[in-house]
Formats: structure tokens, C-alpha cells, sequence
């Protein structure tokens, strides 16, 4: 029997599926409890659209936040860390989110955590 | 809640259904992919229910495919379905049932686009008379060859020669029903049990003695999804919508998969195999995949008909382990020959999925 494996030209997606049953809230629900304006977030990526590390970097506080709201933590602490914490997201923001508070506390829970 | 609420608000759930006369329109795709069950269809309805059914030579393809990837215009379709309904009336039938869930939930569209724009009805005549000086009428009755079945799932139990039963302990097989996302998803109050509790299917599992798999992702769509699979790079969408499923209902054993849509039997079958020789995985025990049916077929086995005859033998996952359970008798040296008993030559067997040969 061959045991090779076969390409057809195209591969199989990797599932995205969010599993809130098995994904752990743990950092949303210490950031939300230290910074409550977490919850006013709309994901409308203002935020994104005026950071200054976003000119230099790939980093997106709209992504991070919807990350940390699904428990996707893998990789989180390398974004947060492009952050220059310059506050501009939070004069933009729409919703009067905290973001600077929020980007402190993200990374100081992911620091104590080790993640 | 009582019996009797239960059954009122089942009753919103259901769509009438021509008892007899129709007009059968095939499917373009299902007679290459599951070459035997429209014939079953047409058998089942003549000879073991006595029906009336008129099988017209002369229909075209719905375009519903070229449709739904943006090659063929509205107006078009339309106008080409306007003609199969001219036909319908030219043979002297107002019930028209469709063999492809496509076509159904097309044919579906248009009529309730002509419901609410009758100006849009009056240009598909005009479009229609003039390319062709044809007239047409809508159709009284419009339902897709599996509500045919459905209606008639209990008198074709009664005619059962097998039952979706395991031969050697009685227990009923279990079984994974998917229904065409065009079925009653987009009009749920076309189908019977409508998009939320789809019984086209299931009412047949449990006529016939099968036991219905409720799994999570039960009502996710098989992964046909036209502009995915059109395009070979798409087609890492399609595969693994397909892989959804399956990693979904494995964990229940399924004995079989029966659908009603000319995509989805062709999909869960045949990604089975693709499946296998990209990740070295089967769903099914001992290397097996879990063979896929169409209505028909099933319906079909349970009514005694030779395996071969449904051709259950262009199946990418074979079937033989079922028709096993069930102790329906097949002659496998058989398999490989045409209907005049020439051998049509043995196809090379798969890496991984099991396979069975004379």
C-alpha cells in the first residue's frame, strides 16, 4: 500500500471555531474587573485605525481586545508589548473605552501569569 | 406542554403536498454522480405506488449552478424555468416535483419573485413567448422528489423487504440525516418541518427503523457551497466544512448518512476519500468511511432492489459494510458490470479508505 499522502491542489482550513465552553475567560474577567470599560467596546477599530505602533508594527488593540473576549491568549503578550502606551486610541475612542488602563492591565495579568 | 398544543403548532410546520399526476424534472449533476436514483424514483413511484408520473425528455437544466456562481443572469433563469413549467402545462400536469434541491429552492425563489413583482412575471412571459412562443402557467403544486418520498414513506414501509436494522442484533441502525441547505433554509415554510426541525429525512429513518444521530453539527451544510467548489483553490473551504461534520458525528458511530440534495451526498462521499489521502484519516470503524445515500437509495434497499442496480457501486465509500449489517444480499462479482453484464473493469483502490473489490 502507498502510504504517501496525496495533494489535490488545495489543503484543508484550519478550524477558527471559538469553543466558549472549553476557552478559558480567565484574563477577561480580571481586566473587566479592574477596568469595567472593556464591556463598551464595539470592536470598531478606531483605536487601529489612529495607533501610532500600527504605523510601524502590526499590532491592532481592536484584535487584542476581541482576543482577550474569546480567551485566545497564545501570543498575546508579544502585541502588547508593541504598544508605546502614546494614549491616542483613547481620545479617539467613540465609547470612552479606557484603553491605556486596559493595555496595563492586560499585560500585567499576562506578567503575573507567565503567559 | 400538552400533546395537543404540541401537535397544533407541528401542523404550521407542514407543506401540502400533491397526492398523485406529477411532472418530474431531473437534477443535470445527480445522474452522474448517484446514477441509479432517479431511475429508483421513477420505479418507486410507478410500480410500487402506482402513481402517476410523467418524465419529461424535453427539460433543460434549471442554470440553477451558473446561477449561483454569477454566470447566469436572473432574467435567464427565469425565462428557462418559465419553460420547464411550459412544458409541465403542455403535458396536461399542474404538480411538478424537482429532483434537485438547486432546482427546488430556485424554482422556490422565482415563484414567490413573481408573487411580489407580478411586472417581473409579465416580462418572463413576454421573454419567454418571444424567444420561444411558448406560454406557460405556475404550477399548483411545487415539491422536491424527497417530499414525494416522504409522504409515502409509510406505505413504502409497509413494502419494506429490510429494515435500517442491524440483522444480528436488532437494534435499530443509527443514522445521520442531512437536508439541502436550498431545501428549507431559505424558505422554511417550503419545507416540511421547516428550517428548524427539518422531518423530510428523518420521518423516513424512523419509518423504515433507523434511529435518527442528533450531533452538533447536524445542520451545518455539507460544504457544496457552489463558488467554493468551482474554483479548485476554493476548495480547501468545501473540504473542510465537510471535515466539520464528520469530526462532528463520528463520536456516535454512525452506520450510514442519508441526504436529499444532489451536492451533499456527492461531498460527504467523496471527501471521505479525498480526506483520507490528504490526512491519512477514515471516520468509520476498521479503516472504513461511513457510506453515504440518497433517498432513493435507501428507500430503494428497503423496498429489496439489487444493490448494483441502485448503483451503489460509484459510491467513493463503500457500501458493503451496511448491506452487511442489514443482511441485504449482493452479489460482488457483480459490482463492476453494466446493466448487459459487460465488465466495466475494477477502479484502483484508495491508500487509505477501505475498499472493496470483487
Amino acid at each position: 500500500m502507498n502510504e504517501k499522502k496525496l495533494a489535490f491542489g488545495y489543503t484543508v482550513s484550519k478550524d477558527r471555531q471559538i469553543d466558549f465552553d472549553e476557552a478559558s475567560l480567565e484574563l477577561y474577567n480580571k481586566v473587566c474587573a479592574a477596568e469595567p470599560s472593556i464591556r463598551l467596546c464595539i470592536s470598531c477599530g478606531t483605536c487601529a485605525a489612529t495607533c501610532s505602533a500600527a504605523k510601524f508594527s502590526d499590532f491592532s488593540l481592536r484584535k487584542l481586545i476581541l482576543q482577550v473576549r474569546r480567551g485566545i491568549t497564545k501570543g498575546l503578550q508579544a502585541e502588547v508589548s508593541k504598544c508605546m502606551l502614546c494614549g491616542k486610541c483613547q481620545l479617539a475612542c467613540p465609547r470612552g473605552v479606557s484603553t491605556r488602563a486596559l493595555i496595563m492591565q492586560i499585560n500585567m495579568n499576562l506578567q503575573k501569569t507567565g503567559k | 406542554m400538552k400533546i395537543e398544543g404540541k401537535k397544533l403548532i407541528w401542523k404550521e410546520y407542514q407543506k401540502e403536498i400533491a397526492t398523485d399526476d406529477y411532472f418530474y424534472a431531473r437534477s443535470c449533476i445527480r445522474q452522474n454522480f448517484f446514477p441509479g436514483s432517479e431511475k429508483a424514483f421513477t420505479r418507486i413511484l410507478k410500480d410500487e405506488l402506482g402513481k402517476n408520473l410523467y418524465d419529461s425528455q424535453h427539460h433543460t437544466s434549471c442554470t440553477g449552478i451558473g446561477y449561483h456562481t454569477d454566470v447566469v443572469p436572473f432574467e435567464t433563469t427565469m425565462t428557462v424555468v418559465a419553460r420547464q413549467f411550459s412544458l409541465m402545462q403542455e403535458a396536461g400536469y399542474s404538480n411538478y416535483i424537482a429532483s434537485c434541491i438547486t432546482s427546488f429552492g430556485l424554482y422556490t425563489e422565482i415563484i414567490e419573485t413573481w408573487k411580489h413583482f407580478p411586472e417581473t412575471l409579465e416580462k418572463t412571459r413576454e421573454y419567454l413567448f418571444k424567444a420561444t412562443g411558448r406560454e406557460f402557467s405556475i404550477p399548483n403544486n411545487l415539491a422536491h422528489a424527497s417530499d414525494i418520498i416522504y409522504k409515502f414513506r409509510n406505505e413504502i414501509a409497509a413494502k419494506a423487504k429490510f429494515r435500517l436494522v442491524d440483522k444480528e442484533t436488532g437494534c435499530p441502525l443509527k443514522v445521520v440525516e442531512h437536508i439541502g441547505c436550498h431545501y428549507s433554509k431559505m424558505f422554511p415554510h417550503k419545507g416540511v418541518g421547516g428550517a428548524e426541525f427539518p422531518y423530510v429525512l428523518t420521518g423516513m429513518i424512523e419509518a423504515w427503523g433507523g434511529e435518527v444521530v442528533d450531533y452538533p453539527e447536524r445542520r451545518h451544510c455539507c460544504g457544496f457551497g457552489f463558488r467554493q467548489y468551482a474554483i479548485q483553490a476554493n476548495r480547501g473551504f468545501s473540504i473542510s466544512c465537510s471535515r466539520k461534520k464528520f469530526e462532528s458525528m463520528a463520536p456516535y458511530e454512525p452506520d450510514m448518512i442519508i441526504t436529499n440534495c444532489p451536492g451533499c451526498p456527492m461531498f460527504l462521499d467523496r471527501w471521505q476519500y479525498a480526506l483520507s489521502e490528504m490526512e491519512g484519516q477514515t471516520y468509520g470503524k476498521n479503516g472504513n468511511g461511513i457510506p453515504v445515500f440518497t433517498y432513493e437509495e435507501v428507500a430503494g434497499l428497503v423496498l429489496g432492489y439489487d444493490p448494483w442496480d441502485l448503483g451503489l457501486q460509484v459510491h467513493q465509500v463503500p457500501a458493503e459494510p451496511l448491506l452487511d449489517k442489514i443482511g441485504i444480499p449482493y452479489n460482488p462479482e457483480n459490482k463492476f458490470k453494466g446493466a448487459n453484464g459487460e465488465d466495466l473493469g475494477q477502479p484502483d483502490a484508495p491508500n487509505f479508505l477501505k475498499f472493496y473489490k470483487e
